[in-house]
């Protein structure tokens, strides 16, 4: 197989091409456009840029061949739809891009996809966000919906891409920069309460993947094996990707949180200060 | 008091979402009415299609076949143990049926191996499993699209010393009903009295 081969598609998907191209298209076109002191500086592109690229590659190249008939690359393709990709993004803040374009927007569409921002904030609730987080993570894994979302063409690209957005979702809540203490963002304990309790969600579902002495994923045995790897060994690197990372990310999301956390301790409390004295 | 009416309402609208839901959960796992011992997979792959040569070598597709009930296989005739055991069980499954139906059922073995599985020495495999099989191969990339196309793959290992390979396939037997719509899915675990009531339902249902 040439190198062409590992880049290219194995299922080939117009929509998922086109959005990637719209995506990374506004995303260039508006730092070009956007005003210099707005632009993000050249880590937080490149953090962005690289976010966009890895869940493009476990999508649409030689990469998602693999995923489909191992059980292991299969989560690790998921560790990065649902955690590594968006968290990246979430890290490098597009909001300045994002808030570029938006300012484009004329009123009257505004007005239109206002619906939108209600479910939008729906979705972003603390309780619901976290419900869909671990749900999805629970609901594709749930075995026998496994396997149909295994069997299944249309399935496959609904689970991948339910995954995608929730991830961008949810760790767009979690590391949204707009501090808490003047705007509408989630508060950091909450913030961290929220990690945790996904991390620790997570570790009983992998934990009992890892333990499990039988076969929970037998679709891969009944449709063929990429490569002739021991089921068993799979299963277990499978709960492994499972278990271990989206713990650690958890974590490494909670330390951030603190220490964003001490850094705005104090800082906005003369502006409050400020702000009650000329209410009263 | 605003905020407050907002809190309140939020949190309606997320115990509503919690109950929808569990709702759709609790009806995703719902059972099948129909009693299979196979697992249904009625709308979860495409129809039967397929674009290959048969072992007379003339190219056949999905609609030769058309009117049986078709059960479809991947294997390869070197193959040691996983394939004859498979085919040797739908024999079984088949002839125990009613001699009436007997005809009314066909099995699609097709051979991922097509350098060593010639026309020729696929007929002659296929002729022990019976009267109601056909042997089908194809260039690799037809193959590898049919495979695709059912979301199985398949591989070759590493030829030993006398030149011998094993080929590493689905062990699942894809059931088509007589429109070539996907039915069912059988592991290959099944007894060939499980598979023979399958197959009988499926005849008769659209008889």
């Amino acid at each position: 197989m040439s190198l062409l081969d590992y880049l290219l598609p194995y299922d080939f998907s117009p929509l998922t091409i086109l959005s990637y191209m719209l995506v990374m298209g506004f995303y260039g076109v508006g730092l070009i456009r956007m005003p210099e002191q707005d632009r993000p500086g050249s880590l937080r592109i490149f953090a962005f840029t690289l976010g966009v690229l890895i869940c493009y590659a476990v999508m649409q190249t030689r990469f998602d061949y693999y995923a489909q008939y191992m059980f292991f690359v299969h989560r690790g393709q998921h560790l990065i739809l649902h955690h590594i990709g968006p968290i990246l993004i979430a890290l490098s803040n597009p909001l300045p891009v994002m808030r570029f374009w938006f300012a484009k927007i004329s009123p009257g569409w505004r007005h239109t996809l206002r619906p939108l921002g209600w479910v939008y904030n729906v979705l972003q609730q603390p309780f619901i966000a976290l419900f869909l987080f671990v749900g999805l993570i629970y609901f594709w894994l749930w075995p026998s919906i496994h396997f149909d979302a295994m069997l299944s063409r249309d399935l496959y690209w609904v689970m991948n891409w339910s995954m995608l957005l929730d991830g961008l979702l949810f760790w767009w809540l979690i590391f949204d920069p707009r501090p808490p203490a003047i705007t509408s963002s989630l508060g950091y304990g909450r913030r961290m309460l929220v990690l945790a309790a996904a991390g620790v969600l997570q570790m009983f579902l992998g934990a009992w993947i890892v333990f499990s002495r039988d076969m929970v994923y037998d679709v891969y045995e009944v449709c063929g094996r990429a490569w002739p790897l021991d089921p068993e060994v799979d299963q277990l690197l499978g709960g492994m990707l499972t278990y271990i990372p989206p713990a650690m990310m958890s974590i490494l999301g909670i330390l951030l949180m603190l220490r964003r956390a001490m850094h705005q301790d104090g800082k906005y409390t003369n502006q409050s200060k400020q702000l009650e004295e000329t209410a009263s | 008091m605003r905020t407050r009416f907002w809190r309140q309402r939020t949190n309606i609208i997320s115990a509503t979402l919690t109950l929808i839901a569990a709702l759709l959960l609790t009806g995703c796992f719902g059972n099948d009415e129909e009693d299979w011992n196979g697992k249904n997979i009625s709308g979860l792959m495409p129809e039967l299609e397929f674009d290959l040569i048969n072992s007379q070598g003339k190219s056949v597709s999905g609609d030769d076949y058309s009117g049986r009930v078709r059960m479809l296989f991947f294997g390869f005739t070197s193959c040691p143990d996983v394939c004859p055991t498979a085919l040797q069980k739908l024999n079984q499954a088949t002839s125990g049926l009613d001699p009436a139906l007997q005809d009314e059922v066909l099995t699609l073995f097709v051979s991922v191996d097509p350098k060593r599985d010639t026309p020729e020495r696929l007929a002659k495999y296929v002729d022990f499993f019976g009267d109601n099989i056909v042997g089908l191969t194809g260039k690799e990339p037809q193959l590898r699209e049919l495979a695709k196309r059912y979301r199985t793959t398949f591989g070759y290992d590493e030829p030993d010393a006398d030149g011998n390979y094993a080929v590493s396939h689905s062990s699942a037997i894809y059931v088509f009903d007589r429109e070539g719509n996907p039915r069912l899915l059988m592991r290959p675990d099944l007894s060939g009295e499980e598979i023979r009531h399958d197959l009988a339902a499926l005849i008769q249902e659209d008889a």
